[in-house]
C-alpha cells in the first residue's frame, strides 16, 4: 500500500510491480521530470487498475483525486467509492405515452452528473418520432426538434440513454478493461484507466458513450460536490463517459436524477431482483419492448406504453 | 564493442548522406513530420477536438489510414511467397523492399493508431502484466499482438540478411526459414484481425459483414503491390539496384487477380445488401447514392470505383500492363481507389447514419490532414534510410567489420 503514495524513486523501486512498470516504460518514464514531479503526478500516472486496488489503496486514490479537483475548481468535490449493495440489480422503465419530450431529464441529469456544458455532452438524447405506420424508424428520428413545441400531437418521444446491457458490447471490445458491468448491473467507466480510443463507442448499438473531445467545460459553481469515483465526479480531456443510473444516488437508496425530475412520471426505476418493486410489476403487467432486441445485447432498460 | 560503434557510426553517417537530390528529398520529409509534430502537439494540448470527429462519427481519417496501411504491409506477403515457396528468382532479390514496405507500414500504422488516442501516454494500459490487456475479448488487443509481432519478424528477417550481407558471411535460409514460413500467415493474421475489429460490432450493420474479411485482404493484395512496384522503379532509377522487369510485371499481373476477386466480392455485398434492403441497407445506401439529401462521400466512392475497374483491366491485360506508362498509371489508380474504399469510404459510413439515425459529415479537418502528412512522412522517412542502407549494402557501398561475433 505504501506504494501508491510513495514518491522517493529509490525506495519505490523495491515494489516489484512498480519496478516493471518503470522498466518496460523506460520511454514513458523518463520522460517525466522525476525529480521536480510532484507526487500527484508519478501516483496518478501509474494509478492501478480500480479493480486491482483494495480498500486502502481506493481511499488514498480519492483524496489524492479530491486534491486535485480542490485545485482545479477551487472547491471540495466529494468523491466516495460506495459498493454495489448486494442483492441488488437496478432496472429502469419508460412509458412512452406518457413521454412529452420536454428534455427536463437531459439537463438534470446534465447537473447532477456533471457533464461538459461546452463542449456540450448530454448522456440522454430524446429521439422525436411520427406517429405514423413507421412506429420507431431510427433512420427518421429526430434530435434536435423545437422544446418549445412540445408535446406535439402529430409525434411521440423517445428518451434514450445507456441501455445498461446485461451482455455489454462495450465492455467485450474495451481493450484496457476501463469498462466493466457491477454487480448491481451498472456498466462504469474508470476514467483514469481508459486510453480514449473509443473502440467502445463504435461498439454501443445505443449512441450511449460520449468523449471528452476537450477538456470539459463547467462553470465552477455549478458543479456538483457529491460525487462517486465511477460516475459523476469531474471526468478528463480524451476519456470517454456515460450514463451510471446516476450510481451516486442509487446506491445510497435515492432515484436517479432523471426519474426525480420526470414531470409526468414516464420514468420508472428500482431493482429487478425484488419481485415486489416496481420495475418487476411493469415488465410483468405491461407490453413492455427493449430497443434493438436484436443485437442480443439484452438491456435492463425497458419502455412500455402503460396507457 | 569497438566494431559495433564503428559500424554503427557509419551506418548512420552512410544513411543520412547522398547526392543533391537524396538530401532535398529527406529535407521535405523532416519539413512535412515538422509541421506534423507541430499540429499533434497542438491537438494533444487542446484535445481531439481539434479533429473534426465527434460522438456521432467517433472514428475517423486517422483510423481509415490505419487501416489503409494494415493492407499495405500483408502485402508484403505476396513477395514472400513467390520468392521463397515457389523460387521465382527476379522476386527473391527484391523480397526484403517488400518486408521494409512492410516494417514502415506497420511503424505508420501504430502511429495513426497513437494519434487517435485521447490518453496516449496511458497506452501501457493496453500491455500484459503492467497493464490489464482484455484478452482474448477485444479485438483491439489482438489487433496490438499481431501488429507488433509482424513488425518483429520483418524487422528479423531484413536485420539478419542485411548483417549477413555486410558482414561478408553466408546467408543461412535454413536458420530463418521458419521465420519466413510464420510470417505468411502471420501477414494474412494482421489483416484478418483488423477486419474482425470491425466485423465484430453488431452495433454497425456496415462492417457487421463476414465477407469484409476477405474483402479487405483482396484489396490489400492490389493496394500494396501497387505501391511496391512504383518504390521499386523509382529505387533502380535513383540508385544502383537492379530490378527486373519481369519481378515488375509479376508483381501487377497478382495484383490483377486480387482486384478482381475484390471488385467481386463488392459485387456480392452490394447485391445482398440492395436486394434485401433491409434497414441494414442505410449506411451503404448513404455511401453511394445519400440519405435524405446527404451524400459527401458519394463522389469519392464512385471515383473509387471507376479507378479499381481501369486499374483492374490495365493490370490484367499483359498488353496494358507491361508497358511502363499503362502501368504506372494503372498503379496509381489502384491506390487512389482502395485508399478511398477502404479508408474513408469504410471507416466513415460505418458511423453514418449513426446507431441513433442521425447523419453526421465528417470530413477531416487542416490538423487531422497536417498530423496524416506527417505519418506519411515519417514512413517515407523509414523506408528511405532502411532502403538508402540496404542499397549500400546489395551494392557493395557499404561493409561492417567482421570481428563481430553476434551473429
Amino acid at each position: 500500500m505504501t506504494k501508491k503514495e510513495n514518491n522517493e524513486p529509490g525506495k519505490a523501486m523495491i515494489d516489484r510491480r512498480l519496478f516493471l512498470k518503470s522498466t518496460a516504460l523506460g520511454l514513458a518514464g523518463t520522460a517525466l521530470p522525476l525529480k521536480k514531479a510532484r507526487a500527484s503526478i508519478w501516483n496518478s500516472f501509474f494509478q492501478e487498475h480500480f479493480s486491482e486496488m483494495d480498500d486502502g489503496e481506493i481511499k488514498k486514490v480519492l483524496e489524492r483525486l479530491e486534491q486535485e479537483n480542490q485545485k482545479k475548481y477551487g472547491r471540495n468535490i466529494d468523491i466516495r467509492a460506495d459498493k454495489p449493495i448486494e442483492g441488488v440489480k437496478f432496472a429502469y422503465a419508460l412509458d412512452l405515452s406518457r413521454c412529452v419530450g420536454c428534455r427536463k431529464c437531459v439537463y438534470a441529469c446534465v447537473s447532477e452528473n456533471n457533464q461538459s456544458r461546452n463542449p456540450q455532452i448530454h448522456w440522454i438524447s430524446v429521439l422525436k418520432f411520427k406517429k405514423d405506420d413507421k412506429w420507431i424508424d431510427l433512420e427518421n428520428a429526430d434530435r434536435y426538434y423545437d422544446p418549445n413545441l412540445v408535446p406535439e400531437d402529430d409525434s411521440f418521444y423517445m428518451p434514450v440513454q445507456c441501455q445498461q446491457c446485461e451482455d455489454p458490447p462495450c465492455v467485450k471490445v474495451c481493450p484496457t478493461q476501463a469498462t466493466w458491468k457491477e454487480k448491481d448491473g451498472i456498466i462504469v467507466v474508470d476514467y483514469n484507466w481508459c486510453i480514449g480510443c473509443r473502440y467502445c463507442m463504435a461498439a454501443c448499438p445505443y449512441g450511449a458513450r460520449h468523449f471528452n473531445w476537450s477538456k470539459p467545460g463547467i462553470p465552477k459553481d455549478e458543479i456538483n460536490p457529491n460525487t462517486h469515483y465511477l460516475g459523476n465526479r469531474p471526468r478528463y480531456k480524451g476519456v470517454v463517459e456515460k450514463c451510471t443510473f446516476c450510481v451516486q444516488r442509487t446506491r445510497v437508496g435515492k432515484y436517479p436524477a432523471c426519474v426525480e425530475v420526470c414531470p409526468v412520471g414516464a420514468r420508472k426505476f428500482g431493482d429487478l431482483l425484488d419481485p415486489d418493486s416496481e420495475i418487476r410489476y411493469i415488465i410483468e403487467n405491461k407490453r413492455v419492448f427493449r430497443l434493438k432486441e436484436d443485437l442480443n445485447t439484452i438491456p435492463k432498460f425497458y419502455y412500455f406504453f402503460a396507457t | 564493442m569497438n566494431d559495433l560503434k564503428s559500424n554503427f557510426l557509419r551506418t548512420v553517417k552512410y544513411t543520412f548522406s547522398g547526392d543533391k537530390r537524396y538530401r532535398l528529398w529527406l529535407f521535405i520529409l523532416f519539413s512535412v513530420i515538422f509541421f506534423g509534430i507541430a499540429a499533434y502537439l497542438r491537438q494533444l494540448n487542446t484535445g481531439l477536438i481539434t479533429t473534426a470527429m465527434r460522438d456521432q462519427v467517433s472514428w475517423g481519417y486517422y483510423i481509415a489510414n490505419f487501416t489503409f496501411l494494415v493492407g499495405v504491409a500483408a502485402a508484403a506477403v505476396l513477395l514472400v511467397i513467390p520468392a521463397y515457396l515457389y523460387d521465382f528468382k527476379p522476386i527473391k532479390e527484391i523480397v526484403l523492399f517488400g518486408e521494409m514496405v512492410a516494417i514502415s507500414a506497420v511503424v505508420m500504422c501504430i502511429l495513426f493508431v497513437t494519434a487517435d488516442m485521447g490518453q496516449p501516454l496511458r497506452a501501457w494500459h493496453i500491455l500484459p502484466l503492467i497493464g490489464s490487456m482484455n484478452f482474448p475479448s477485444s479485438l483491439l488487443v489482438w489487433d496490438v499482438i499481431v501488429l507488433t509481432g509482424y513488425l518483429v519478424i520483418n524487422s528479423i528477417l531484413v536485420i539478419y540478411a542485411l548483417h549477413r550481407i555486410a558482414t561478408g558471411k553466408e546467408y543461412k535460409l535454413a536458420l530463418i526459414w521458419p521465420l519466413i514460413l510464420i510470417s505468411i500467415p502471420w501477414a494474412v493474421s494482421i489483416h484478418t484481425v483488423t477486419a474482425f475489429l470491425y466485423s465484430g460490432l453488431a452495433a454497425r450493420p456496415f462492417w457487421n459483414a463476414s465477407i469484409l474479411a476477405p474483402r479487405f485482404l483482396a484489396s490489400a493484395f492490389c493496394s500494396g503491390p501497387a505501391i511496391m512496384l512504383i518504390i521499386f522503379q523509382i529505387m533502380r532509377k535513383v540508385s544502383k539496384i537492379e530490378i527486373e522487369d519481369k519481378a515488375i510485371f509479376k508483381i501487377a499481373e497478382l495484383a490483377a487477380y486480387a482486384m478482381g476477386i475484390s471488385l467481386f466480392l463488392l459485387a456480392a455485398e452490394i447485391f445482398k445488401e440492395f436486394y434485401s434492403g433491409t434497414v441494414h441497407l442505410a449506411p451503404m445506401k448513404y455511401l453511394y447514392f445519400g440519405l435524405h439529401g446527404k451524400a459527401h462521400l458519394a463522389p469519392w466512392i464512385w471515383t473509387a470505383l471507376v479507378f479499381n475497374i481501369i486499374s483492374f483491366v490495365l493490370f490484367l491485360l499483359p498488353r496494358t500492363r507491361e508497358n511502363f506508362m499503362y502501368l504506372n498509371i494503372g498503379a496509381i489508380l489502384m491506390i487512389l481507389g482502395v485508399y478511398i474504399e477502404k479508408g474513408m469510404g469504410l471507416v466513415i459510413p460505418g458511423f453514418i447514419p449513426d446507431t441513433l439515425g442521425e447523419i453526421y459529415q465528417y470530413w477531416p479537418t487542416m490538423s487531422e490532414i497536417l498530423i496524416t502528412l506527417g505519418i506519411w512522412a515519417t514512413g517515407a522517412l523509414v523506408y528511405t534510410l532502411m532502403a538508402k542502407l540496404a542499397i549500400g549494402i546489395y551494392t557493395g557501398a557499404i561493409r561492417f567489420t567482421t570481428e563481430i561475433t553476434s551473429g
